[in-house]
């Protein structure tokens, strides 16, 4: 090789000049990444994600209680605040656009005493100033009537009507397969091990390889901190507060009918009785601060702090309606979002510590990280074809018999049940994958099914053979929820 | 709108059991459905003796005891087999809306016996705190990935509960070369037979602990190990007695309970023709006394109709 030949090389391997310079990467895949890659995905940018678990909403947002809040809870003068109102509104219409089920439930903050009821007055105020709609105290004969399962010791409450509930995960993943049609790059197990900016061009170094941007967004949840150390700015800590929820059967549907919340304390809106997308209501979450930022871990403390606070909601709940539970942890970084350019580092762009209310808030966030690209620079040009709509995904748990019998007329696989307790058929299983799922989980988070009664006892095998099928590979290969969590740990003797 | 005399959801034992004793009792016009892809129930993924003593007086497996009535029922043409049927509605109308690949049917029946079976209780049901990995599993799931699968779950188990499937387990795994860590009960004395005992956990010499119970699951992406306290009389664990115990697989085996979601559409109303039976009526210890009670129940099914 020529001495010449070696310098090129040389050049070549220090920085690869075949890579793609992206505009715009974004690290991480949850509500808060897929929401900014799909809003940005409407003008002529070369976008990615960066995910380092196996699929889109693995971290924070798939232990989301799902509520899309009124912004009832927030000081008038938080971010936070202003975000929620806006995002209430915002995801209404995304949902429509990427066929994801929400559901006007409503919300009730519940006063159990004359000192709680003379509160709400005050919540009340704080949201008619942040701008929530529709809001109106309401007394025991009309709770009697519209919440008819509420404890009688219950004596006003504050009606939100805009409250909602939405699937977090199923939202996710519209999200990002709403995204991925427009272009934008999602890169899963795909995990930043260090930044490096060494002119105006970020160097992402990721145990997939390196990725290089104009324009670098962190949204990595409970891992922003580290994240925007590798970045060069060192001035806050996520602080993981766990949640603790759980579920309960399906056959509880009509527990409420709206979401139940105590007043609020100083660090959680307290321990709630909801209403979840899937039918099954759930109670929770506890609010406990941990240093351990994968302590997913449920305590029976938990368990029994949880079940006494709801049955002081409705009292008709009991242990036996319980059929799961998990525990989430809410990435915390002071009172309010940190949503900022740091001047520090010119493009990098640090959204963090969006806890409660950051579902809601995601599609209002989005905008305004599209604001600050402005603002920095970034040229904003409209593609002339943006795909805004998904087709929406078929849950027969959700549909009517003649429009079920239509289905199987249509694919026989509808009617080729897989999962008893929630009734997911097999196409739907099917479908999953190939919108993306690619382990137990995701199949889970995606249809339901392993997600009743029976956790998944009678159909985990049927399911994992359906993915090993669509997937072209080895049961064993088979993961919960990607490397290392391998559903068996091989094949028998014989 | 279908029409038939008698409809039985399940095709395990005490479904067949019920249909082949409704036609020798004089019904003509039966309908089986079973949501699996072949008839036999859990009895297929039972590949250990035992069954039969009572009823055949011989020792079978549990497909041996299965194919004995899939037989007979190849041979009744008045009974229709219908495969991969699910039941997703029953009214006190007794009608039922079953789907299947490729149909969604409504019938209506004169008499209906359900004989839906039972399922295993959860993880969640006993309220075992700590982590969510993979490697957690009923013993059932358990059961049906060995046998008929051929997968092996894990390589180091704690049992936890000593039903007689998680008995029946630890000697399977043993026999596939796992090591078994452990089987855990709450109570004082083992809840499953005493055969399954001596046979499952002594003769293996398996360390079998009696007024124990789990405090909490770790493990990120797969089991890591599990912590066990020893229990008082009122089943809390005693400060001081915890220990902990490195495995990657645990196995739940706490009980059944009997799977009545489609009964429970008539919310508890007495509906005159529609019977239950096996073990979702109640849990039996023995598929003999089942088979025993099912016939009963087809008997009474057909008398049922008889006097219409």
């Amino acid at each position: 090789m020529s001495t010449f030949a070696k310098k090129l090389l040389i050049v070549c391997l220090d920085r690869d000049l075949t890579l793609p310079i992206y505009d715009v990467i974004i690290i991480g895949g949850g509500i808060v990444g897929t929401s900014i890659a799909r809003e940005l995905s409407r003008y002529k940018l070369n976008i990615a994600i960066l995910e380092k678990e196996a699929e889109p909403a693995f971290g924070v947002s798939k232990s989301n209680s799902g509520i899309i809040h009124p912004g009832t809870q927030n000081p008038p003068s938080s971010l936070k605040g202003r975000l929620c109102v806006q995002g209430n509104i915002l995801t209404r219409k995304i949902a429509r656009e990427l066929g994801v089920d929400l559901q006007e439930t409503g919300e009730l903050i519940v006063a159990f005493s004359e000192e709680e009821a003379g509160r709400l007055e005050a919540i009340k105020k704080n949201a008619v100033l942040l701008g929530v709609p529709g809001l109106k105290i309401v007394g025991r004969s009309w709770l009697k009537v519209n919440e008819p399962n509420l404890s009688p010791e219950a004596i006003a409450a504050l009606y939100a009507p805009t409250a909602g509930i939405i699937s977090p995960y199923r939202m996710v993943y519209a999200l990002s397969e709403n995204a991925a049609k427009n272009d934008v790059g999602i890169y899963t197990l795909t995990e930043v091990k260090q930044i490096q900016r060494p002119k105006a061009i970020f160097e992402v170094v990721t145990t997939k390889g390196m990725f290089q941007t104009k324009y670098l967004i962190n949204a990595a949840g409970l891992f922003a901190d580290r994240i925007s150390q590798m970045a060069g700015i060192d001035d806050f800590k996520i602080m993981p507060r766990k949640g603790e929820e759980f579920l309960l059967d399906k056959k509880r549907e009509h527990l409420s009918n709206h979401l139940l919340f105590p007043l609020p304390s100083a660090t959680s809106k307290g321990i709630l009785v909801i209403k979840t997308a899937d039918g099954n209501p759930m109670i929770g979450p506890t609010a406990e601060d941990t240093d351990d930022n994968e302590d997913t871990a449920t305590s029976d403390e938990g368990f029994k702090k949880v079940l006494l606070a709801a049955r002081r909601m409705i009292p008709s709940i009991s242990e036996a309606d319980i059929i799961a539970y998990f525990a989430g942890l809410r990435p915390v970084a002071g009172d309010d979002f940190i949503i900022r350019h740091e001047d520090k580092v010119p493009g990098f762009i640090n959204v963090a510590g969006i806890q409660s209310p950051g579902l809601t808030a995601a599609p209002a966030i989005a905008l305004m990280v599209a604001g600050i690209l402005k603002e920095q620079g970034l040229a904003f040009k409209k593609k002339l074809l943006f795909h805004g709509r998904r087709q929406k995904s078929v849950h027969l748990f959700a549909l009517t018999f003649s429009k079920t019998s239509k289905l199987i007329k249509k694919d026989a696989s509808y009617g080729d049940i897989v999962c008893r307790c929630e009734m997911v058929s097999a196409k739907e299983v099917k479908d999953a994958i190939r919108r993306g799922a690619s382990t137990m989980d995701g199949i889970k988070f995606r249809t339901r099914a392993q997600a009743g009664r029976c956790h998944g006892s009678f159909c985990t095998t049927r399911i994992m053979k359906i993915l090993a099928e669509e997937k072209n590979k080895a049961l064993t290969a088979v993961t919960k929820k990607g490397s290392g969590s391998e559903i068996v740990k091989g094949e028998t003797r014989s | 709108m279908i029409k038939r005399d008698l409809v039985i959801v399940g095709g395990g034992p005490a479904g067949m059991a019920a249909a082949i004793s409704a036609h020798e009792n004089g019904s003509k016009d039966i309908l089986l459905l079973e949501r699996d892809q072949y008839l036999g129930g859990i009895l297929n993924q039972c590949i250990h003796t035992g069954f039969g003593l009572e009823y055949f007086k011989e020792v079978l497996t549990g497909p041996e005891y299965a194919s004995r009535f899939i037989e007979k029922i190849k041979d009744i043409p008045n009974i229709e087999v219908s495969l991969k049927s699910f039941v997703v509605k029953l009214t006190t109308g007794k009608e039922l809306t079953f789907l299947k690949p490729g149909c969604l049917t409504q019938v209506r029946a004169k008499a209906i016996i359900m004989a839906t079976g039972c399922r295993e209780k959860t993880r969640e049901m006993v309220h075992i705190a700590g982590f969510r990995p993979a490697g957690i599993f009923s013993a059932g799931l358990a059961q049906k990935l060995i046998n008929i699968e051929g997968l092996l779950p894990g390589k180091e188990v704690v049992i936890v509960g000593s039903g007689d499937i998680g008995l029946i387990m630890a000697r399977r795994f043993r026999l596939e070369g796992a090591s078994v860590k452990a089987v855990i009960e709450i109570k004082k004395t083992s809840r499953g037979l005493i055969r399954n005992v001596a046979q499952c956990i002594e003769d293996f010499d398996i360390p079998f602990y009696l007024s124990h119970k789990i405090t909490k699951i770790y493990g990120k992406d797969r089991v890591e190990k599990v912590s066990v306290s020893r229990v008082d009389d009122a089943f809390n664990a005693i400060l001081g007695s915890e220990f902990d115990i490195a495995c990657d697989t645990v196995l739940i085996s706490v009980g059944l309970i009997p799977e009545n979601e489609l009964l429970e559409m008539t919310r508890g109303a007495s509906v005159p023709g529609l019977f239950v039976c096996g073990n979702s009526l109640k849990v039996y210890d023995v598929v003999d006394s089942v088979t025993k009670d099912s016939i009963e129940a087809g008997r009474v099914a057909a008398e049922y109709l008889k006097g219409l």
